[in-house]
Order: structure tokens, then C-alpha cells, then sequence
């Protein structure tokens, strides 16, 4: 049970308080503070922190900290699921979530936020069903708000919600009849200095944009099921098809939303699809050190790795970089030490490199730690792990939808310990996939 | 046109200028205002003095005003409750509204008031709207039913509204039905969350899962359960995620480890576990904590998925130390070798915090694991290197406990250690280095000067660092005692004259004394053995962790403390227990089974009336290994017959160390297989005090207690104990006293191999942890099957008593006389033809002195006792008594008794005869002893 919400800025000014029961004095959020003093960073601050008569759960997203104060035994897991689903929606509601944004639609936000608990407990948190009471605010609306004194609050009940699916309005209609697909993968890895994956797997996701009339009932089927062996689903899927036949069969809420997400790590199915050559080396007793990177393409299955942007976090005695780049270009911070190599597209023929020289502060010693390099790229038209999806089929409507289907591999974050045992590739958390775009026709 | 423009009027007539807007004729302008209000409390401002104007505002067709205004009251409605009443009548009104979403919002806002007095007014409306034809109400209503609960528990029930509710668990409608079930969070229904799985369970609503706990074991059989909540495993909410994993983990419990269901099992729930692991970090924080109680009671599930706990570069610091503190849960022999090398590159990252939790943990695994550590140690001499100052303090620390575990193995990095003597600023390392100087003083050439540099600043020392520089000198000096005579003098001055703190000047005078009087006492004091250190470290304790499996998800998980440790007057917090196990082989494997406290609900009659429970006790073979008394409880059902059977012996047998923190009065599940073994010891011994008076039930003499383990050998632990022997079954009383200072748990017992094959029959049973000065008296039933070997003297039996604290060993002699069997009385031809038959010099003679008795008494004294009277003669004005006996290993002892009873010096001449005659010298001592008490 959620007892009450505060919003707090980076500043540490509390610029929202919401109570579902009875009011708790602002005072509560000192213990919030005084951990985020301890933290020093404020992605460090404690998920939860005990208070002798409360428990604050917050999260941080977007700058923003939202604390949410407990005073009974309640899962954790919970709270924080609704926290970011309550930040979801105001970037849902409000193009992004920010202090402005919220400040700017405080009466929306309550009213909201009243929607979505009802005495500590959640009622309706699904997009679609808040968007049917409570409309999102356009330019467009307030403008005829302001002529017409109409509002904001819808004045009926959602029908979805006295439904069996209550993610799925009713009377859904389009003119245009679409579904699309994006298949989008993030891999994840650590590689050894000597090139062999030590560890690596990769985030999927299938993120769907549906914008079909009426209940249609949907069923994708994959060539290669079997690869995903650890999903998770979104409510809408049934779960019994999904068990017996491998088949993923729903009927869709409206709009844009995440279908499935999974996860395959068995190594051999991981393929790298670049590779880094790297030396960096410093002198001793010297303040200059040499620095070298070439990048290369490796098991990209014919496709073109674009977007690459490589970072590297150099040790604090380095003063600055002179370097040449046979392609892109490159930045280097000497505030925070990181270079920035934006290298674009790689084509086979010619393998991008970066190479030249670090001029360390003069008498410091040798740097002991070993930068760590951070690779992002992109593979268009390409699910890394070889999923593919066979056909979507259409039950429950007489139309014929347009079908459509996007395969992206993105690295989150290359990793790597420069002469260090492991270089990894980390995670970044990308931005969902565009699903505007029309993807190839399926049959 | 925002709504930030609301903020601006911050004037000092603003109340009152709001007041008159709120109050204008105009709707568009009271809209407004109202929305200035509203704008005013979402920053914590007290616009409560408007509240009258506000509900003025209500009465109105505008459902966006309305609103509006019912905001305002949800808020205010708690804190000023005096003035929501005057809005009462609006409510009942608006709970007949046409629109649904109005009669929802009113009885929403309704139940926020909280004050008796109106409550009584809302019954009636909420009544209606519970049995609203729409759906949306329905369930309003329902949540409005948990809100009054909370103000009136009492008038919910009289009102009926609980069997309003039950009924609406039945609706068709699932969204009402999950409504249901967060208001009803005591006593739900399996059957109704069956439903809710089927149709409406996979909406948003994690506490449903928290709910579906096996409450009642008759709901069916554990399978099918599990079937039902594993496709829980890949919903998209990681709170439900976490509820299924809680219900799976808590009914493997009762799956038998050898079912193929149970092997599935664990494969399904590791993926789940990994995925959490990619979420944000305030899931990944809550999920990796739980992990940690998950891997601590099954490991299996995770250990090949080490490598998803490595530590990336960008997580948050709190998600970097709880991986860290899996890993090491993880570590085994098959991968070490890449924790190892993680762990040496966090030891060179930024955090300070964190790199020195990487040290720390190098160091374990050292501990843990033995193979790797002798690379740990290499590692921890790199980091050394560095020079860096923290790394290089907290490798010392932990090289520290490396030298305990692993004795006269490493010393050689000592030279490396002392190079880096001045560095150290932080206590800790300062005491580890201290320790280390002193301890392997003979190795070190200038121990006595690296000691003596310390000594400068002495007072300037923490408290820890001074003891451990005085013991160091003292240790240095027994070892050397030529060349440090003065500094041992110095030293003992600083501590005992010149400090504040009363530790430090008792373990002086202490040092001092004992070196004074008694160098070799003293030496075996300071440079006593230690015992060894042990492996795990910050484990959970077993009860406790399986108390936290079963909050597997909740706060109480995120801090590894019971809820009641931290929940302020939670309504009834109660403790939760794992189910009872069955008994399978795997009784074996993990020894700390034992249900952790009580579970809800009553205590059904486990017990048979004392009467009854005696009878049968006395009808069954009483030879080890003893059947449980009959538990029949509506519990018991699962796997009850098997435990009697097969069961048992591998819970008896194999068991190393207590299964059970139950005795026989416990509740159903606790009684219920893992703990019978409790009986045999605890239970009968008291079914026996009961009726000690009875005659044929006395056994055979008992000795007093006697210390077999003082205190001060045992770290704190005093036992005292005597052997006894009842109706063919020996045990061993033991008397346990806490003399320490600190809690005692985890006790268990071991014998060494010994003539008879005396082994315990049971574990150990210590019921609660032993508190300081606490006593326990224990009695353990000993069979007479363990493995033999002759020992010297013959009844000689070492004991190894095992605790939290250390394990401690000690020895006892047995009184030969509780190894005489009931069936020892030989026949008379057979008796007259054994006797010729052995050898002469197999005949031993003794006197016994000082024995009054006359031959009638004696015969009877040593019937008791399994002696029995073959024949009796008189001869000569003497009575000699013919007797018989018989050992448990199947030796029969034959004796002549002379007993004079008109001698005035009270002898009584005793002859033995047996085929093995090493045992007559003890049948006498058993004989003097029966005799003479």
C-alpha cells in the first residue's frame, strides 16, 4: 500500500506531494536527503530507505526523484513497478517527464495520480483505460477547451475496462488498418582480451504498434521459437497457446505498446558482430603514452554496422589527445576525461582506426588504471540472434491489415578494460524503436 | 496556458482571494479556482480554510468541476473530518447518480473520511453501490469496504459487508474480483484465485500472488499448484515475477528432491532470476537481495549463472555490493578462476566503498574455497603493490584471516606485509598487522621494534588496537623472552596504570598476573591453538532464512529481518514458516530444515491424551531406533505412512546435526516429519520422569551429573552429564550451560569410534538458542550400533560437541553397567557349564569394602541394574550369590558374589569369570558403584 508521493527535483526542492491516505508532513523526506548527501551521486541514492515510521521506495528517472513513503509491509518490487509506471505515463500524457511538464499539468497529474491508486492500492494503470478518462493534453484541445469551456476529464466510463480485456477499448477505428513489429536487440557482452566471449547475451524486445479496428485477435508465429526460452509477456498474451504451440496469440491493445521481451544467452547463439583492435600504452618516466584503435566488422551477416560511436574513459593524469582518425571524427573532454569517437559506418574495405599520441601531466606517475572503451552501433534490418518472425494471422475482423515487421541490433556498451583482462560490453538502456516506419511486407 | 500559472498568485491575500473566486456566480471562474486550490496542495500548502467553499462548489453538473472538488476532499477529508461531514449529504446524493463514474467517485471519496461518526450514514449508499449494476462501482465499492475496515472493523462485520464481499469474489467480472482480493488480504480462497489465474490474473495486480500462499495443506497436491503459478515466471511485472517465485520456492519444500518435477522446477526458476537482472536498478537492488536469500537456501538454482552477477561499470554503487556479496555466495572450485579475476579489476575501480568490499572478498574466497588460495593470496600481494592506501589496509585485514584458516602456509608474505607497516592509518589493519607481528613473532627478526613502534603512541590508539598491541607483546614475549623483557614492562604499565578503559587495564593485570606466577600457564593461555575460522560468513541464520523465503518480495526480504522486527503494529504479524518437508533423502543433505516458529492459526489436539501416549510408548520395541509416538493430525496426511517406515532411519541416521528446533508439543506442521526425532530424546525422558515412581520402571542406577567440559575449555560452553540406562534404552544426560557471553545455537554431537559402538541414536535437540547463562538439560538416546574400536581405557568415549561458536572436544568414562541388557539372566545348568568351561585364568577376584548389604539387597540393588541372581548358596555362614550378565555386544560376564554378613569390615568378595577378561576389571568398578549408592 502506497500511503503517499513526493516529487522531488535534482535541486532537492519537493515539487509535488499527493497522499492517498491520510496526509504525511513533508519533513518525511529529510531521511530521503540526508541519503542522498551520503550518496554523493545521485544515481546512488538507496531504493530503500528505512525511516522510524515509514519506508521510502523512490526511483530516479529523468532527474527527477520520486519518493513514495510505506508505512505497512507491501512488495517492494511493486511500488517501484508503479513508480515507473506513473513516470511512463507522464511521458506518455506529456511528450517527457519533467519538473516543467508536471508543473505544467499539475491538475492533470492529480488527477491521475488519484486514478491510478485508490487508498494505497492500484486501480488503473493501463494507458489506454487512464487516456479514456483523463485526456491527454494537446495544443489542439486546449485551444477548443478554452473557446468551448468543454475539459479534459472524459465523462463516461471506458468501456475496456468492464471488459474481459481490459487493456483493448471498444470501438476502436481506423481507415487505414496497420500492424508493425519491431524487433529490437541489444547484446550484451564480455570479451577476453584474446577476442573469445567470456560472457554475452542479448535483450530483446518486440515492441508493436497496432492500429487495427474493432477486437482483432492476432496470432504471430516465429520460424525459430525455440530461441526464446526466457520471456516475459505482456498481459495480453495467452499464455497456454504460447506453452503448447510456440505461437503468440492476443488481442492487442490499441497503439504502441511491448509485446514481449526476452533474453538468450547461450553463448553460440551470441555472435559479435564487431571486433576492436586496441593498444594503449604509456612510457615510464615519460608524459606521453601512444593510443590506437581500429575497429572492424565480424559476423554481421551481410548487413552494414552504422551509428558507431565509441567512448573512452581515460585515466585523470591525462592532459590531452592529439590524434588522427581515418574516418568520423573525435572529441576529447579533458574536464571528464572522455574521448568521444564518432565513427558512423563501417564498410570492409577500409577499417576505421584512431591512432596517435596522450600527453599525461608532467611528473605523474604511470596511470595504474585502465581506460575503458564504450562501443554503440547499430544493425539495421538484422535480429542478431537469428529471430524471425513466419507470419501474422488476423481473426475476430473482416479487413486486411497492413503487416509489417523491423529487425534492429543495437551494442549497448562496449566495455573494455584496456589491457586489462575482459573488455565487456555493458548495457545502455536505448530508446525504444520508431514504430512509424514500414517495415517489410510479411506474407 | 498551463497550469503553472496557478502558482504564481502568491500574494498575501491569496486565501482570501480565493475564497471570493470559489464563492463567484460565474462557472468558469469557480473552475478555476478550484484548480488554484488544488494547485496550491500539491506543494504541501494548507489551503484547508477554504473547505467550506470548496463542497459549496459541489452541487453541480459539470463532472470536471466535480471532480475537482472531490480531489480537494480526498485530500482533506482525512485531516478534517469535522468538515467533511457537511459534504455527507452530497455523497448519498451522488451515489445515485445516473453517470457511473460519479456514483464511483462519491463512494471513492466516501471512504476516505475517517470519522466513526458518519460511517454509519455510508453503509446504506455503499451497501447499493457494492450490488451497483456496473462493474466500475462494484469494484470502487469494494476497495471503499477495506478502507472502512480499517475505521470500523467491527461495523464492516455487523453490517455484513464481509459476505457481500465473498459473494462479489464470485463476480463475472475479474477486474471486481482483483479489487476483492486486495481489500480481503486475510483468509482468501484458493478456489477464487484459481479463477482469477484462469480469466482475469494476468492483469496488473502483484498482490494477488502474495496472497495465493499455501495456507492449507488440503487444498491439493503441491504440483499442480506449482503448474499453475510457473506461467507466473514470464510475467511482465517483476513484482508478480517475484510472488510466483516466493509460492515455488515455499512448495519445493514439499517436493521430494528425487520427483523429475522438482529438477524442472529449478530450471524454470533461474531464468527469471537473470531477467530481473536487466531491469532498472531499483528492481535489479530489491531483486538481487532476494537472490541473496534464494542462493543462500538454494544454491543450485543459480550456480551456473555466475556470470550475470559480474559487476558492470554504470550500475548503480548499492546494486555493485549486492552482486559482489553473490558472487561470493556463488564462488565454488569451478569458478574461481573468473571471480578471481573480476574481483581483482573492482579492486582497482573508483569507488572506495566498493573496492574494498572487492578485497574483502577476495579474501573469502580463500576461505571458501581452498584450491584457489594460494592465488587469492598472490592477488591480495598485487594489490599491495599498488600502494594504494585503503586497498593495501584492507588486504592486510583479510590476509589476516587467510593466516588463521590456513596456518604455516603463507607466512611467507609477511616481509611484504611489514614493508607497507607506516601506511596504515585505519584500526582495523593497524590490529590485523598488529596480530600478525605478534603472532608470528618468531618469524619476523625485528618483531620486537616493529611492536615497539607502535608502542609510541599508545594512548592515541583506538581501543582495538590497543589490545591487540598487548596481547601482541605479551605473545612476543614468551616467545622471546631475552630480548623484551622491558618492552613487555612497558607495555604492561601503559595498559594497566595509565588507561581509562577498564577491557584493556583487566586484560592487562590478567597478562600481567599469569606471567608473574605461572609463565607456562600463561604461555598456554596467549599462545592457546585457535580454532579455525569458518567458511561462510554472513549467512543467514537457518530459521531466520527460512522465515525470509517466506517473504520472498516483500520489504522484509530487502532487509533480511522477520517483519516483525520492523513493522510498526502491522495487523497481526505473523511468523511464517516453510512448509514441512517431506522426508526424502534430501532430509540429509540440508540440515536446517526446521520450521521457523509457529504457524497461524489454532493448535489442533497433536498430542494424545499423557496416558494413552504412555501405553503405546510402552507397547513398542524401545530398542534404537525408537518409532515416533502416533501423530495423527489433519496435516499429517502427506507422506505420514512413509515416515514411520523408511523415512525415518534416514532421518535418524543420517542426519549430522539437529533437524529440528521442535519438541513434542509443537504445532501440526512443525510436528510433521522433519522433527520426528524430537520424541526419542526430549519426549520420553519426561513421559519417564513422570512416572518414576513406578518400580518396574526404574532402570538401573544413574550417576550424578559430572562436568565433562568446564567452561573456560570450551569458550563459554559448560556440559555435565551422566549416562542411564531405562527399559533397554541407554542416553546420555546432558546438562548444557551458555557461561558465555553470547548466544549459543546450532548445537549437534558426535562420538568417536568406541568399544561398545555407542552412537548417538538422535541429533542433538537443542530447541532454542542458548542465551547467556542459560541452562539446558538434554537427553540423548545412544544405540549401541555405531562402529567399534577398542579403546584404552575400555570404556573410554570421545565426544566432539559441535556449536555456532567452535567445535569442542572432550572424553568421559561410561559406567560399564548401562550396557547390561535386559536378557542377561543365564540359565542355571548353563550357567554351571559356562563357568567350567572358561579357563581359570580368565577368573578375576576383587573386594569390594565398606558394603553393608546383606545378600537379599544386594541381589535386588544389582537386579535393577541387569544383574541377575542365577542361584544362591549358603556356605560356610557366607551367601554366595551366583549372577549373570550379558553386554550389549553379546558377552556374557559370569560372577561369584561372597557376602558376609555378620563381617565387620563390610567386604564383599566378588569373582569374575568371562571369556574376555579385560572387561572384569570394569564389571567390578559397575559392581562397587551399584553396590555402594
Amino acid at each position: 500500500m502506497i500511503h503517499s508521493l513526493f516529487l522531488i527535483n535534482c535541486s532537492g526542492d519537493i515539487f509535488l506531494e499527493k497522499h492517498w491516505k491520510s496526509v504525511v508532513s513533508q519533513s518525511v523526506c529529510d531521511y530521503f536527503f540526508e541519503a542522498q548527501e551520503k550518496a554523493a551521486d545521485v544515481e546512488n541514492v538507496p531504493p530503500v530507505i528505512s525511516t522510524p515510521h515509514h519506508y521510502l521506495i523512490s526511483i530516479y528517472r529523468d532527474k527527477l526523484f520520486f519518493v513514495s513513503v510505506i508505512q505497512t509491509e507491501v512488495p517492494p518490487l511493486f511500488v517501484i513497478e508503479f513508480l515507473h509506471r506513473v513516470a511512463d505515463t507522464f511521458q506518455d500524457y506529456f511528450g517527457e517527464c519533467s519538473e516543467a511538464a508536471i508543473k505544467d499539468n499539475v491538475v492533470i497529474v492529480y488527477e491521475l495520480l488519484e486514478e491510478m491508486l485508490d487508498n494505497g492500492f492500484p486501480l488503473a494503470t493501463e494507458s489506454n483505460i487512464l487516456k479514456e478518462l483523463i485526456k491527454p493534453p494537446t495544443i489542439l484541445r486546449s485551444v477548443v477547451n478554452s473557446i468551448t469551456g468543454s475539459s479534459n476529464v472524459g465523462d463516461t466510463l471506458p468501456t475496456g475496462q468492464l471488459s474481459n480485456i481490459p487493456w483493448r477499448r471498444a470501438g476502436v477505428k481506423y481507415t487505414n488498418n496497420e500492424a508493425y513489429f519491431d524487433v529490437v536487440e541489444e547484446i550484451d557482452a564480455i570479451i577476453d582480451k584474446s577476442g573469445s566471449t567470456v560472457f554475452a547475451e542479448i535483450q530483446g524486445v518486440i515492441d508493436a504498434c497496432i492500429k487495427l479496428s474493432g477486437m482483432p485477435d492476432l496470432s504471430l508465429s516465429f520460424m525459430n521459437p525455440r530461441l526464446l526460452d526466457d520471456v516475459s509477456f505482456h498481459p495480453c498474451i495467452r499464455f497456454k497457446r504460447w506453452e503448447s504451440e510456440r505461437v503468440l496469440s492476443f488481442i492487442p491493445p490499441d497503439g504502441n505498446f511491448r509485446l514481449i521481451s526476452y533474453r538468450v544467452s547461450s553463448q553460440n547463439l551470441v555472435a559479435i558482430p564487431v571486433y576492436v583492435k586496441h593498444s594503449i600504452s604509456f612510457k615510464e618516466n615519460s608524459s606521453c603514452g601512444r593510443f590506437d584503435i581500429t575497429i572492424g566488422p565480424k559476423q554481421n551477416m551481410g548487413k552494414t554496422i552504422e551509428g558507431i560511436t565509441v567512448t573512452v574513459h581515460m585515466p585523470k593524469v591525462v592532459l590531452n589527445m592529439n590524434l588522427t582518425t581515418t574516418q568520423g571524427s573525435y572529441t576529447f573532454d579533458p574536464v571528464t576525461k572522455v574521448l568521444t569517437w564518432d565513427v558512423g559506418k563501417i564498410t570492409p574495405q577500409k577499417l576505421p582506426s584512431l591512432k596517435g599520441l596522450v600527453n599525461l601531466q608532467s611528473g605523474a606517475p604511470k596511470p595504474e588504471e585502465n581506460p575503458s572503451l564504450n562501443i554503440q552501433f547499430k544493425i539495421q534490418q538484422l535480429a542478431i540472434s537469428g529471430l524471425k518472425v513466419n507470419r501474422l494471422d488476423m481473426y475476430g475482423e473482416k479487413y486486411k491489415p497492413f503487416k509489417g515487421v523491423k529487425y534492429v541490433t543495437k551494442a549497448g556498451k562496449f566495455q573494455e578494460d584496456v589491457g586489462g583482462d575482459f573488455f565487456s560490453i555493458g548495457e545502455y538502456h536505448l530508446t525504444a524503436a520508431h514504430c512509424n516506419s514500414k517495415g517489410r511486407k510479411l506474407q | 496556458m498551463t497550469d503553472s500559472k496557478y502558482f504564481t498568485t502568491t500574494k498575501k491575500g491569496e486565501i482570501f482571494e480565493l475564497k471570493a473566486e470559489l464563492n463567484s456566480d460565474k462557472k468558469e471562474k469557480k473552475k478555476e479556482a478550484v484548480k488554484k486550490v488544488i494547485a496550491s496542495m500539491t506543494v504541501g500548502k494548507d489551503v484547508s480554510a477554504l473547505f467550506p467553499d470548496v463542497v459549496n462548489c459541489m452541487q453541480t453538473d459539470n463532472l470536471e468541476l466535480k471532480k475537482l472538488v472531490y480531489l480537494y476532499l480526498m485530500n482533506y477529508a482525512k485531516s478534517q473530518p469535522d468538515m467533511a461531514i457537511m459534504a455527507v449529504n452530497t455523497f448519498v446524493k451522488d451515489c445515485e447518480d445516473p453517470n457511473p463514474l460519479i456514483r464511483a467517485l462519491a463512494v471513492r471519496t466516501m471512504g476516505c473520511i475517517r470519522v466513526d461518526k458518519i460511517t454509519e450514514y455510508l453503509c446504506e449508499p455503499l451497501r447499493k453501490c457494492l450490488k451497483d449494476e456496473d462493474p466500475y462501482v462494484r469494484k470502487t465499492a469494494a476497495v471503499c469496504v477495506a478502507k472502512l475496515h480499517d475505521i470500523n472493523a467491527q461495523l464492516v462485520e455487523d453490517q455484513g459487508f464481509l459476505d457481500t464481499l465473498k459473494d462479489l469474489i464470485s463476480d463475472s467480472n475479474p477486474m471486481v474480483t482483483l479489487s476483492e482480493i486486495a481489500s480481503l488480504t486475510a483468509g482468501t480462497c484458493l478456489t477464487a484465485l484459481n479463477e482469477c489465474t484462469d480469466g482475469g490474473g494476468q492483469i496488473f495486480i502483484p498482490g494477488l500472488l502474495a496472497n495465493y500462499t499455501p495456507q492449507d495443506d488440503r487444498e491439493g497436491p503441491e504440483v499442480s499448484i506449482c503448474e499453475r503459478v510457473t506461467p507466473r515466471l514470464s510475467h511482465a511485472n517483476s513484482a508478480v515475477v517475484l510472488s510466483a517465485v516466493k509460492v515455488l520456492m515455499k512448495f519445493m519444500e514439499m517436493l521430494s528432491k528425487d520427483l523429475d518435477y522438482y529438477g524442472t522446477l529449478l530450471k524454470k526458476l533461474a531464468p527469471p532470476l537473470v531477467t530481473l537482472l536487466s531491469a532498472e536498478p531499483e528492481l535489479q537492488y530489491v531483486a538481487l537481495r532476494n537472490i541473496n536469500l534464494i542462493v543462500q537456501k538454494r544454491p543450485e538454482i543459480l550456480k551456473h549463472e555466475m556470470k550475470v552477477f559480474f559487476v558492470k561499470y554504470n550500475d548503480p554503487i548499492y546494486v555493485k555490493l549486492e552482486k559482489l556479496d553473490i558472487m561470493i555466495r556463488l564462488a565454488s572450485q569451478a569458478n574461481i578462476a573468473q571471480v578471481l579475476a573480476e574481483l581483482k579489476e573492482y579492486a582497482t575501480e573508483v569507488d572506495v566503498d566498493f573496492v574494498r568490499k572487492a578485497v574483502r572478498a577476495i579474501g573469502r574466497c580463500a576461505i571458501k574455497v581452498e584450491q584457489s588460495a594460494e592465488r587469492c593470496v598472490s592477488t591480495l600481494l598485487d594489490l599491495i603493490q599498488t600502494k594504494v592506501n585503503y586497498v593495501v589496509q584492507e588486504a592486510i585485514v583479510v590476509i589476516k584471516d587467510i593466516f588463521r584458516k590456513y596456518p604455516n602456509k603463507y607466512e611467507s608474505v609477511i616481509a611484504t606485509l611489514c614493508e607497507n607497516l607506516d601506511s596504515l592509518d585505519e584500526p582495523e589493519a593497524r590490529a590485523a598487522m598488529i596480530w600478525i607481528v605478534g603472532e608470528y613473532a618468531e618469524r619476523i627478526d625485528n618483531a620486537d621494534e616493529l611492536l615497539e613502534s607502535f608502542l609510541e603512541g599508545f594512548h592515541d590508539e583506538s581501543t582495538q588496537v590497543q589490545l591487540q598491541l598487548l596481547t601482541g607483546i605479551v605473545k612476543l614475549f614468551l616467545k622471546k623472552p631475552t630480548e623484551t623483557q622491558e618492552l613487555v614492562q612497558q607495555v604492561l604499565s601503559l595498559a594497566t596504570q595509565d588507561s581509562d578503559n577498564p577491557d584493556l587495564r583487566d586484560r592487562g593485570y590478567i597478562y600481567w598476573r599469569l606471567l608473574s606466577t605461572d609463565p607456562v600457564a600463561a604461555k598456554e593461555v596467549v599462545l592457546a591453538e585457535k580454532p579455525l575460522i569458518s567458511e561462510e560468513t554472513d549467512l543467514i541464520e537457518p530459521t531466520l532464512l527460512d522465515e525470509l523465503i517466506c517473504y520472498i518480495g516483500t520489504l522484509a526480504s530487502v532487509y533480511h529481518k522477520p517483519p516483525s522486527a520492523f513493522v510498526e503494529g502491522g495487523r497481526g504479524v505473523v511468523h511464517k514458516s516453510l512448509p514441512p518437508r517431506t522426508a526424502s533423502s534430501e532430509s540429509a543433505e540440508s540440515p536446517e530444515t526446521a520450521p521457523a516458529g509457529a504457524p497461524p492459526g489454532e493448535q489442533p489436539d497433536v498430542i494424545p491424551a499423557q496416558g494413552d501416549l504412555l501405553g503405546d510408548l510402552l507397547n513398542l520395541d524401545l530398542g534404537p531406533p525408537v518409532s515416533g509416538p502416533p501423530l495423527t493430525t489433519s496435516s499429517v496426511q502427506m507422506g505420514a505412512v512413509d515416515l514411520l517406515g523408511g523415512g525415518l532411519d534416514s532421518l535418524m541416521g543420517d542426519e549430522p546435526e539437529g533437524i529440528g528446533g521442535t519438541n513434542f508439543v509443537a504445532p501440526p506442521t512443525a510436528a510433521v516429519p522433519a522433527s520426528l526425532g524430537a520424541p526419542i530424546g526430549s519426549g520420553l525422558s519426561d513421559l519417564f520422569d513422570l512416572t518414576s515412581g513406578v518400580g518396574t520402571l526404574s532402570g538401573s542406577y544413574v550417576a550424578p551429573k559430572a562436568v565433562w567440559l568446564p567452561a573456560m575449555k570450551a569458550k563459554g560452553l559448560e556440559i555435565s552429564g551422566t549416562f542411564t540406562r531405562q527399559v533397554g534404552s541407554i542416553s546420555m544426560d546432558l546438562q548444557l550451560t551458555n557461561k558465555a557471553l553470547q548466544v549459543m545455537t546450532d548445537f549437534a554431537i558426535q562420538f568417536n569410534r568406541n568399544s561398545f559402538g555407542l552412537a548417538p541414536a538422535a541429533p542433538l535437540q537443542v530447541h532454542a538458542p542458548l542465551s547467556p547463562n542459560q541452562t539446558v538439560e538434554i537427553s540423548l538416546p545412544l544405540s549401541t550400533v555405531g562402529s567399534v574400536m577398542k579403546m584404552e581405557p575400555l570404556n573410554n568415549l570421545q565426544v566432539a560437541v559441535k556449536n555456532n561458536i567452535d567445535v569442542f572436544y572432550f572424553s568421559t568414562l561410561y559406567p560399564l553397567h548401562i550396557l547390561f541388557v535386559e536378557d542377561g539372566k543365564m540359565d542355571r545348568q548353563m550357567f554351571l557349564a559356562t563357568w567350567k568351561d572358561i579357563p581359570n585364568e580368565n577368573e578375576a577376584q576383587f573386594q569390594i569394602r565398606d558394603c553393608p548389604l546383606n545378600a537379599e539387597a544386594a541381589s535386588s540393588k544389582l537386579q535393577s541394574s541387569n544383574i541377575f541372581t542365577v542361584a544362591k548358596r549358603n556356605v560356610e555362614g557366607q551367601d554366595m550369590l551366583y549372577q549373570s550378565l550379558k553386554l550389549t555386544n553379546g558377552i556374557w560376564v559370569l560372577a561369584e558374589l561372597r557376602v558376609q554378613p555378620g563381617n565387620p569390615s563390610c567386604t564383599v568378595r566378588l569373582s569374575l569369570k568371562c571369556r574376555a577378561p579385560e572387561v572384569s576389571q570394569h564389571v567390578y568398578q559397575a559392581y562397587e558403584t551399584i553396590l555402594k549408592n
